[in-house]
C-alpha cells in the first residue's frame, strides 16, 4: 500500500481536531471528573466534599448487593450478546437464501432498529404486561405463572428478550451485508468441493464472516452493559425493590437517586477499567485469529 | 476420465428469458472440448448447468451413463477452475488444496502425498503454507488447478479461467493447462471467449451465439469450413472476409469479374475467404484498393476496399505491397459460400 504523508506538521493535527475535541470535552473530561470525585464523599445537598481516599472503592468490593449486580450484569452481558449475535446470524443465513421478496423480508427485519430503547421497553411491559400482556399469558399457557416485576428471574427473563429483540435488527444487517460480500464464486467453490450444507458455513461461511462477528461482538457487549438502561430504567420503573438490574443502572440509582455521587463515581470507573480490560483482551486473544480479506 | 453427453439441455430463468435453446452434444474419453463465444451467449451458463450451480429446465445430462440433473455438484465427480480462482481467503494453499479431500474422507497419508505431488507439478512447493493474498494471479491460478487436479476428477470444467491474466502469462499458463490436460487424461470442458485460447487448446470447439450452438468441430474445421457467417467473423484475427457476390450460371461474380467456376445455383450470395487466402499480384483478376498497411513483422495485412467492400490481405513480410490500386486473386479452394440472409453456409 502507498502511504501519503503530510510535509506540514500542523495539518494533521488541525484535521483530527474536531475529533479530539469531541473526545476530550465528552469522554476524557466526565472520565476525570468521576475518577477524581470518586475519592470523595459528597454532601448530598451539595455543600462541599469531603476526601476519603479508596473508601469508596472498599465499599464496594465488601458490598453484597453491589457483587450480585455485578454478577447479573454478566449473565445478562453474555446471554443477551450470545443471543442477538446467534439470532441475527440464523436469520441472516435465512434471508440471505431468499430470492423472492428479500427486499420486504429485510425492510421487516430491520424496522425494530428504529425503535427506541425506552419505546422498546414500554412494549415489553405492554407484552409482559401481568393481567392482559399476550406474552404472559402464552407463559401461562405452557403453566409459567410470569410476574414481571414481581419476581426476579421473570423480569430478568423478560429484560433479556427485550434487549435481544432491540439489538437483533443492527446485527442482522451487518451479517447480511458480510455474507453477501462473500464472492459468489467462493461459495460455489465450497458447494463442489463439500457436499455438506452445515459443513460448508463452519469451513467457509463462518470464517469469512468472522470480522464482522469480531466487530459486532464488541459493539454487542458495549450494548449489554449501557444501551440497555432505556430498556431496564423503563421496565423497572425507576423503582428497583428486589428487580435485576445491572451495573450502569445501579451507577444511576445510586447516584440520581440515592445521591451518593462519591460511590456512584467510584462505581462507574469500576465499570470503565472493566469495558477497557474486556476490549483490549478482545483484541489480543480474538482478533489474531481473524482473517480480514 | 468421463464421457459427457447433453440431450436438448435447456435453460429458461425464472423471468423468462432463454439463456439457452435445446442444445446436444457428447463429449468422448479424454477429450478437450472448449466452449466459445461472444459475452451473454450461454456457454459459462452451460458449463454451470454441467457442474450442478444452476438447474437444468430440460434435457438430460449423463456423467458415464448417469443422470445427474438432480445431482448435488459434490457427488458429480467433477473439478472447476473459476474466473477469478475462487480460492478460501482464509485457508493455506495447503488447505485449499486439502479442502475438497478432506470433505471426501480421505485418508490423511493419502491427502499428504496428493498434495505435495500436486504442488510438485505445479511448482507450488514453496507457496504450501502461504496465504492466497500472498499470492501473484499466476500462482492463484495454479493453486486452482491444484485443487481440482488433486481430487482426481472423472471431468474437469474450466469457466474463463485465463481472463484474469496479463497476456504473457495467459500464454504460458494456456500452454500448461493443455500440457496437464494431455497428461492427466481427463476429460474437460473449457469456457471462453478468446478465439486465439480456443484454437490452441481445443480437441473439438462448440462455437456458441445468443444461446444456441452455431458450430461444433475440430479447429481445422471451424476455422477452414465454417458453418455460418457468426462463425467466419468470429473465429480468426483477422476474420474471415465477407464479400456479397452474385452467383449466376455456375460462376460467382463480384462486380462482374468471375472469382470461382463451378457453383451451383443462382441470385445474391455472401462469399467468405480468410485474409490469407488471398494472393497478391499483377495477374490476379480482381482489382483491390489498399488504404492502410498494418506492419506486424512476421507478416502484414493490407486493409483496403473491394468492390467498396471492406476487405483484408495477409501478405508474408517479402511481399512487396503500398497503398493504392492492385489486383488479387482469391484461392478458389479456400472459398466458402453462405445464404446472403440466414448466413448460413451452402
Amino acid at each position: 500500500m502507498k502511504r501519503a504523508g503530510f510535509t506540514a506538521r500542523w495539518l494533521p493535527i488541525l484535521l483530527l481536531m474536531p475529533q479530539l475535541v469531541i473526545i476530550a470535552v465528552f469522554f476524557y473530561w466526565p472520565a476525570a471528573h468521576a475518577v477524581q470525585s470518586s475519592f470523595f464523599l459528597q454532601d448530598p445537598f451539595g455543600f462541599g466534599s469531603t476526601f476519603v481516599g479508596l473508601d469508596n472503592y472498599k465499599d464496594l468490593a465488601g458490598n453484597g448487593e453491589y457483587l450480585s449486580i455485578a454478577w447479573f450484569t454478566v449473565i445478562f452481558t453474555v446471554l443477551v450478546t450470545f443471543l442477538s449475535l446467534s439470532i441475527a446470524l440464523l436469520l441472516a443465513v435465512k434471508a440471505d437464501n431468499v430470492l423472492r421478496g428479500a427486499k420486504t423480508y429485510r425492510t421487516l427485519l430491520m424496522w425494530v432498529y428504529a425503535v427506541a430503547p425506552p419505546v422498546a421497553g414500554f412494549i415489553g411491559l405492554i407484552m409482559f404486561h401481568q393481567s392482559w400482556g399476550p406474552l404472559t399469558e402464552l407463559a401461562r399457557s405452557i403453566g409459567w405463572d410470569f410476574k414481571l416485576g414481581v419476581n426476579f428471574n421473570d423480569t430478568a427473563t423478560a429484560m433479556v428478550i427485550v434487549s435481544v429483540w432491540k439489538q437483533v435488527p443492527v446485527n442482522f444487517i451487518f451479517f447480511l451485508s458480510g455474507l453477501q460480500s462473500i464472492p459468489k464464486s467462493v461459495r460455489e467453490a465450497a458447494l463442489i468441493d463439500n457436499r455438506s450444507a452445515s459443513g460448508r458455513f463452519w469451513d467457509v461461511t463462518f470464517p469469512l464472516l468472522a470480522p464482522t462477528g469480531f466487530f459486532l461482538l464488541i459493539t454487542n457487549i458495549t450494548y449489554s452493559l449501557f444501551d440497555t438502561f432505556g430498556v431496564i430504567d423503563t421496565m423497572v420503573k425507576g423503582e428497583p425493590g428486589n428487580n435485576p438490574m445491572t451495573l450502569v443502572y445501579k451507577v444511576y440509582v445510586d447516584g440520581f437517586r440515592g445521591n451518593d455521587l462519591g460511590g456512584s463515581s467510584a462505581q462507574s470507573v469500576v465499570l470503565m477499567v472493566l469495558v477497557l480490560a474486556l476490549t483490549v483482551f478482545q483484541f489480543r486473544l480474538v482478533e489474531r485469529r481473524i482473517h480480514y480479506t | 476420465m468421463a464421457q459427457v453427453s447433453l440431450k436438448n439441455i435447456r435453460k429458461v430463468y425464472p423471468n423468462g428469458a432463454e439463456a439457452l435453446t435445446p442444445s446436444s452434444f457428447d463429449i468422448g474419453d479424454g477429450e478437450f472440448v472448449v466452449l466459445v463465444g461472444p459475452s451473454g451467449c450461454g456457454k459459462s451458463t452451460l458449463l454451470r448447468m454441467v457442474a450442478g450451480l444452476e438447474e437444468i429446465t430440460e434435457g438430460e445430462l449423463t456423467i458415464n451413463g448417469r443422470v445427474m440433473n438432480d445431482v448435488d455438484p459434490a457427488d458429480r465427480d467433477i473439478a472447476m477452475v473459476f474466473q477469478n480462482y475462487a480460492l478460501y481467503p482464509h485457508m493455506s494453499v495447503r488447505k485449499n488444496i486439502a479442502y475438497g479431500l478432506k470433505n471426501r474422507k480421505t485418508p490423511k497419508d493419502v491427502i499428504e502425498r496428493k498434495v505435495a505431488e500436486a504442488a510438485a507439478m505445479l511448482n507450488l512447493n514453496e507457496y504450501l503454507d502461504r496465504k492466497p493474498s500472498q499470492l501473484s494471479g499466476g500462482q492463484r491460478q495454479r493453486v486452482a488447478m491444484g485443487r481440482a487436479i488433486v481430487r482426481d476428477p472423472a471431468l474437469f470444467l474450466f469457466d474463463e479461467p485465463l481472463s484474469n491474466l496479463d497476456a504473457k502469462l495467459r500464454n504460458q499458463m494456456r500452454i500448461e493447462i493443455k500440457a496437464l490436460q494431455r497428461r492427466l487424461g481427463v476429460t474437460s470442458i473449457y469456457v471462453t471467449h478468446d478465439q486465439v485460447e480456443a484454437m490452441t487448446m481445443a480437441d473439438r470447439i462448440i462455437v456458441m451465439n445468443a444461446g444456441r450452438i452455431e458450430q461444433i468441430g475440430t479447429p481445422a474445421e471451424i476455422y477452414h469450413r465454417p458453418a455460418s457467417t457468426f462463425v467466419a467473423s468470429f473465429m480468426g484475427a483477422p476474420p474471415m472476409n465477407l464479400i456479397s457476390a452474385r452467383l449466376d450460371g455456375g460462376r460467382v461474380m463480384i462486380n462482374g469479374d468471375t472469382v470461382l467456376a463451378a457453383a451451383e445455383g443462382s441470385g445474391a450470395v455472401t462469399l467468405g475467404i480468410r485474409p490469407e487466402d488471398v494472393v497478391l499480384g499483377a495477374e490476379g483478376s480482381i482489382s483491390f484498393h489498399v488504404d492502410i498497411i498494418e506492419e506486424l513483422g512476421a507478416h502484414r495485412l493490407l486493409h483496403g476496399r473491394l468492390a467498396d467492400q471492406e476487405f483484408t490481405i495477409h501478405v508474408g513480410k517479402d511481399v512487396e505491397a503500398a497503398p493504392g490500386e492492385t489486383r488479387i486473386a482469391l484461392k478458389s479452394d479456400a472459398i466458402t459460400l453462405f445464404h446472403p440472409e440466414t448466413g448460413k453456409a451452402l
